[in-house]
Formats: C-alpha cells, sequence, structure tokens
C-alpha cells in the first residue's frame, strides 16, 4: 500500500514518539523517586544546605546584575515611550509590573538553568560516568536520597528567593534610571507603583511562578544528569538539553500560567 | 570550604532573599509614605478628589513643596478631609487657596496651591478654606453638550 521509503519514514515517527513518551516516564519515575526519598535531605538538612550554597549563593552575582540592567533598561525604554503619551509618571508601574509579573521569575529561571541547572547536570552525570553512583549503591547508600534530592530542595528553595532579589533589584534599577538620572517625580513613581501592584495579584503570583520554575529547572537537570550516557560525550549532550529543554520548558510553562493567572485582569 | 563559612553565606542569601520578597511586598506592593525633611500639616476640605491619592505631589507655581499625607472621609461635612505634608522652607498665606489639578490631559493628579495675598502665614494644623474639586471629565462634557443642546433650541425659536 505504501511504497517502502513512507514505510520507514512513519516508523521512524512511530520510533522517535514512542521513545519521548518513554523518557517522560522514566523522567516522571524519577521525579517520584526523588520526592519520596527526600526523607533524609530534611533528617540532615546540612545536605541541603551545602547544595544552596552552591546553587543559590554563587548564582547571586549573575542574578543580581542582570536584574539591575533589566530594571535599567526598561526605566530607559518605558520612558522613550510614555514620555510620547505624557505619562512618564506611570514608568515605576510599568518596570513594577514587567518585573514582577514576568521578567523576575522568567528571566531568573532561565538564568538559574544556564548557570546552576547545567552545572547540576555536569556533576551528576559525571559522577555516573566515574561510577561513583554505583559505588554509593555498593555500599547500600541511595544516590537518589543522598545526592539527588538534597539538590532538588536546593533549587526549589532557591529558585523564588532569586526571583524576589531579581525583581527589587530591576524596580531599584529603574529608579536609578527614571528618578536619579532622568528626574520623573519620585512620589507619583513609588505612589502610582504602589497603588498598581497588587500584594496578592502580582506579587505572590510571582513567587508561585519562580517556584514552579525552581521544580521544572532542577528537575530538567538533575534528570538529564541522571540518565547522561557515562562518556564524555553523553554529559556534555546531556548539559546542552537541560540549558535547552529548561529554556522552553520555562517559557512554555510561562504562558500557561500567566494565561490562568491574569485571565480575568 | 569551612562548614561555618558555608552557613553563613546560606544564611545571608536566604535573609535577603527574604528581605527582597519583604521590599517588594511593602515598598512595592504598598506601605505607608515616609518623607525625608521637616514637614508640617495642612488640612483642606474637597467636595470631590477625583482620582487624587496619597504621597500624590503639592505643588505651587509647578515647584513640588509637599505631598498629599492622607485621604478620609469626612462624616460631618460629608467631604473629603486631605491632609498635606508641606515641606518646611515654604510657607503660605492664609487665603491660600488649594485646588485639584492634573497633569497632561491624562496624567496624574496632584494639588496645585496658589497663594493669596494675607500677611499671615498658615500654621502647622491649619486649614485651607479656598478650594476647588478635581474636575470629573464626565460633567465636564455633559455640560457642554447640555448647552450647546439649549443653544440649538434657542437658535430654532
Amino acid at each position: 500500500m505504501f511504497s517502502r521509503g513512507a514505510v520507514v519514514d512513519i516508523r521512524s515517527i512511530g520510533h522517535s514518539t514512542i521513545d519521548s513518551v518513554l523518557r517522560l516516564g522514566y523522567a516522571s519515575r524519577f521525579l517520584a523517586l526523588t520526592v519520596l526519598g527526600s526523607g533524609v535531605s530534611f533528617r540532615r538538612f546540612r545536605l541541603v544546605i551545602r547544595e544552596i550554597y552552591f546553587t543559590g549563593v554563587l548564582s547571586l552575582i549573575i542574578i543580581l546584575v542582570s536584574g539591575l540592567f533589566v530594571g535599567m533598561v526598561l526605566g530607559f525604554q518605558g520612558y522613550q515611550t510614555l514620555q510620547t503619551y505624557g505619562s512618564e509618571s506611570a514608568l515605576g508601574v510599568l518596570v513594577a509590573l514587567s518585573l514582577v509579573r514576568e521578567l523576575g521569575p522568567v528571566v531568573s529561571a532561565l538564568l538559574f538553568a544556564s548557570r546552576a541547572g547545567s552545572a547540576m547536570t555536569a556533576e551528576i552525570g559525571l559522577m555516573k560516568a566515574t561510577e561513583q553512583l554505583s559505588a554509593m549503591e555498593m555500599m547500600a547508600v541511595d544516590p537518589i536520597s543522598r545526592v539527588i534530592a538534597p539538590r532538588f530542595w536546593s533549587g526549589i528553595i532557591s529558585m523564588p528567593l532569586l526571583a524576589a532579589m531579581f525583581s527589587a533589584m530591576g524596580v531599584f534599577g529603574g529608579y536609578l534610571i527614571g528618578v536619579v538620572l532622568i528626574g520623573v517625580d519620585e512620589g507619583s513613581f513609588w505612589s502610582q507603583m504602589q497603588s498598581a501592584v497588587d500584594y496578592r495579584e502580582d506579587v505572590l503570583n510571582g513567587v508561585i511562578k519562580s517556584f514552579v520554575f525552581g521544580v521544572a529547572v532542577t528537575w530538567i537537570a538533575l534528570f538529564e544528569g541522571y540518565d547522561a550516557p557515562p562518556t564524555a560525550e553523553g554529559v556534555s549532550g546531556a548539559t546542552t538539553r537541560t540549558v535547552v529543554t529548561s529554556a522552553l520548558v520555562i517559557l512554555g510553562l510561562d504562558f500557561v500560567l500567566t494565561a490562568f493567572m491574569f485571565r480575568g485582569v | 570550604m569551612q562548614r561555618s563559612t558555608l552557613d553563613l553565606w546560606v544564611g545571608l542569601f536566604v535573609i535577603a532573599g527574604i528581605g527582597a520578597l519583604v521590599v517588594l511586598a511593602l515598598k512595592v506592593g504598598n506601605l505607608s509614605s515616609q518623607t525625608t525633611g521637616d514637614t508640617y500639616e495642612i488640612t483642606a476640605h474637597f467636595s470631590n478628589i477625583g482620582g487624587l491619592k496619597p504621597r500624590a505631589p503639592v505643588k505651587s507655581a509647578g515647584v513640588v513643596v509637599g505631598r498629599v499625607a492622607d485621604i478620609i472621609f469626612d462624616t460631618q461635612k460629608y467631604e473629603a478631609k486631605v491632609t498635606f505634608k508641606i515641606d518646611k522652607r515654604y510657607q503660605f498665606s492664609k487665603d491660600t487657596s488649594a485646588s485639584i489639578l492634573t497633569s497632561g490631559l491624562l496624567g496624574e493628579q496632584y494639588v496645585g496651591l496658589e497663594t493669596g495675598g494675607d500677611s499671615a502665614m498658615l500654621k502647622p494644623g491649619d486649614s485651607i478654606t479656598i478650594t476647588q474639586s478635581a474636575v470629573v471629565l464626565e460633567k465636564l462634557i455633559g455640560q457642554f453638550l447640555y448647552g450647546k443642546a439649549q443653544e440649538g433650541a434657542a437658535d430654532k425659536k
């Protein structure tokens, strides 16, 4: 009925579909095992603290500097546009809302994925390649609860904090440019911002977003590392996939979350 | 790395993160105003404040001389009672008039002070008696249309 070439094509489509579904299944099982095996990380919270240092504290510089510059650029560009309509006093609203709702969670999650996520993947991939994980199993230590779970929780804890710092830094950057440099009235900058930004509607939803991104990015990074072929090439491929997949997942999830959160607004 | 240094950094990180959240919630979200420098308070009653908000600027001749500190509804006069915090450096005469103005066509609203000829100055806690309420655009358009209709009716006669 079909020509031989068509059969091969269709077969390859089926093959890749089954492969990706299988991988998704493995990843979900991996997540379930991680959550189930995280008792140790709470009994020995020191493990998590050590990982928060590597994922959170060491990401601080890039997050703070990027936040400041994003805020400053928003200040400039927002002023240019708002000035055309004579409403440059709304600059504070523009900067704060775009940072708290969107840019804070999304950009800091993208930075987090490339700064901390890639490092996690490479570390765990290399642990696997050098058979450290198998060695742990030999000693009856569960590598998931000893190595994976603390990193997972550290990512979940760090992400919302980093996003909040990013937004706060960005608002400060917008203030620097808008009020200090250009000379927008300081009172209307803050007062309009405060009357427009709602604590629950905007700030809390931003935190929820960054929390979801934190789960997604750490999950992807850890799974890619755990699943990496134990070769140099395999680890490098897994690291690349972590960054690419995380970025796509963050942006996709952001659209879905935004559609749900701000539907009525 | 030493255990105590690591703990210190993580502790600082968590505190900074929570601090940023608090700043976002209070400073960006909403927080009572903090004013810098010495100020004194003056009140004024308006029959309609339009879209005036706390922390809006108080200007005289276009220069910011103070801020709106508080707006409440006076149940005795059935009017809005607005409290201004004026910079100590600026003194205004007793017969100063206050009006609610709009910067630009769609801009934010502010309070304009116009000083009078009285030699006695406003003291802290005094009230401005001559006030002009915010212009409500809908009312203005309504009046304009009504006037036009009247004109048209007069022309027909």
